[in-house]
């Protein structure tokens, strides 16, 4: 008898953490707080949202992100930098706490994890200096516009364009670039990522974003079912929207501000 | 392996405006770079050292630089110098100054091949240098160098083919458009050259009439 009374305080002492645990970890803003440390994937090769500068430190539009919103919970911040292919499953095993890492949602992605806001813009559009008035796809009638032949940009602009666009086609990206740039189309077709790193050179034309073609902002990925990170994030990218923080961030980075339409 | 050259019967009228504008560029190329070509030989074998000089370095320049970068050059970078040529234009005028670079060389050496005697029997009926050159020299240069002048020609042919590079609508940029939309890349590709061979068969079969008509005064002899 006295082996059996054993026997049962043994089974219940081993299955005390089984039951508190779920509690514990039912909270990944409390873990965070606790800790006091915020763990971000961030990408490390692919610039300008995540790339290594060189002081050999990791730099960029996610990395600047991320930094905002330790800032903003009052914990250090501990990047983690991720492959494309590996960010989900370093956060589903919980090695870190948030993905910023110029993530895209889509269908797939919304069954295993949850997003937050927006932060990061992230579209295919049509750029082009000031003096090219254009702000939707019929004004391109009589225009030029340069594109990649067979690209995302290729693809879906020549379904909305006007008839009498002149859409020039080119070999590769940079051919299409450098006709931009010697004023061989008036406008040029192309990721705002591009456009980008056109206007951090200060060229004499200067891609301004026309309007969007395809949209497919960033969002910050976290765990499902942790509600109060979720809310606690989502408060901290809209309050930074509203002071400007996330707009000084993308004018740095990506030569423009948040645009309007941005999801918030 | 399969073949789905069904995919591609929607583009005959694309295949066929891109042939023909193919057929365009390298006609008018022809031409004009045949002009260059004979100005060209004429300045190599000037009397006036600085003709000489220009002409020289012309055919030293064209045949010593990829006909890509030649390209790139007049329609990338003479706007930087405040020409700007739209890309149809770039390509007509690249093609005819890299004709008129190779075919200068070649008729060069068809003047070469005439003896000092046609010349003097021009001089001796009282011509000018240029109209001996023009009357008495050029002909049967120019018929002793025709074999290597067509060669060069079809190889502008299959040359303009780089002009898609700048989105001049020819048959490389067609077929390059159609298999960046039905991704049938070798059928795409197999129909292209198919039409490119027509062409160069078309284009010697054509040479073959010309030789008869504009040399015929040597039929005699051959």
């Amino acid at each position: 008898m006295l082996f059996m009374k054993r026997l049962t305080l043994m089974a219940l002492t081993a299955a005390l953490p089984l039951l508190s645990s779920p509690a514990a970890q039912a909270d990944a803003l409390d873990d965070i707080m606790k800790a006091k440390v915020l763990k971000v994937a961030v990408p490390q090769d692919f610039p300008p949202f995540g790339s290594v500068g060189p002081d050999m430190q990791p730099r960029g539009y996610d990395i600047d992100t991320a930094a905002l919103i330790a800032k903003d919970m009052g914990v250090k911040l501990e990047l983690v930098p991720v492959s494309s292919a590996n960010r989900l499953p370093y956060l589903q095993t919980k090695k870190v706490d948030l993905i910023i890492s110029s993530l895209g949602k889509n269908p797939d992605r919304e069954k295993a994890i949850d997003f937050t806001v927006a932060y990061a813009p992230f579209y295919s559009g049509v750029f082009g200096p000031a003096s090219v008035k254009v702000s939707a796809v019929g004004d391109l009638s009589k225009k030029t516009v340069g594109v990649t032949r067979g690209a995302l940009e290729d693809l879906e602009l020549s379904k909305i364009v006007p008839a009498d666009a002149d859409v020039r086609r080119f070999e590769d990206n940079n051919t299409t670039i450098s006709a931009f740039l010697s004023g061989q189309v008036q406008t040029i077709a192309t990721g705002n990522v591009v456009a980008a790193a056109i206007l951090e050179k200060n060229p004499p034309n200067r891609p301004e974003p026309k309007f969007v073609i395809k949209d497919s902002p960033c969002f910050i990925g976290l765990n499902k079912d942790e509600p109060a990170l979720l809310a606690k994030v989502n408060a901290i990218i809209a309050k930074a929207r509203a002071d400007g923080g996330l707009d000084a961030i993308s004018k740095k980075w990506l030569g423009a501000p948040i645009p309007a339409d941005l999801p918030g | 392996m399969n073949l789905a050259l069904s995919d591609l019967t929607d583009n005959g009228g694309l295949f066929l405006r891109g042939a023909a504008f193919t057929v365009l560029l390298t006609a008018v190329s022809i031409v004009t770079g045949l002009a260059l070509g004979v100005l060209g030989a004429a300045g190599r074998r000037s009397t006036l050292a600085p003709v000489r000089w220009i002409s020289g370095a012309y055919v030293e320049l064209i045949r010593n630089t990829p006909f890509i970068v030649q390209l790139f050059f007049i329609f990338f970078g003479l706007p930087r110098l405040g020409l700007r040529l739209g890309s149809v234009e770039a390509a007509f005028l690249a093609m005819a100054i890299n004709l008129g670079g190779y075919s200068t060389e070649i008729i060069r050496a068809g003047l070469d091949s005439i003896g000092k005697g046609s010349w003097e029997a021009g001089f001796s009926l009282g011509l000018t240098r240029w109209q001996t050159f023009r009357l008495v020299v050029l002909t049967p240069a120019l018929q002793k160098v025709y074999p290597a002048l067509t060669s060069q020609f079809i190889i502008i042919l299959l040359g303009s083919s780089v002009v898609s590079q700048i989105a001049v609508e020819e048959l490389t940029y067609v077929g390059s458009y159609i298999q960046s939309r039905n991704f049938r890349a070798f059928e795409t590709t197999l129909v292209v050259a198919a039409i490119y061979l027509v062409l160069a068969l078309l284009f010697k079969r054509v040479f073959a009439l010309v030789e008869r008509r504009v040399f015929a005064y040597m039929q005699v002899s051959r």
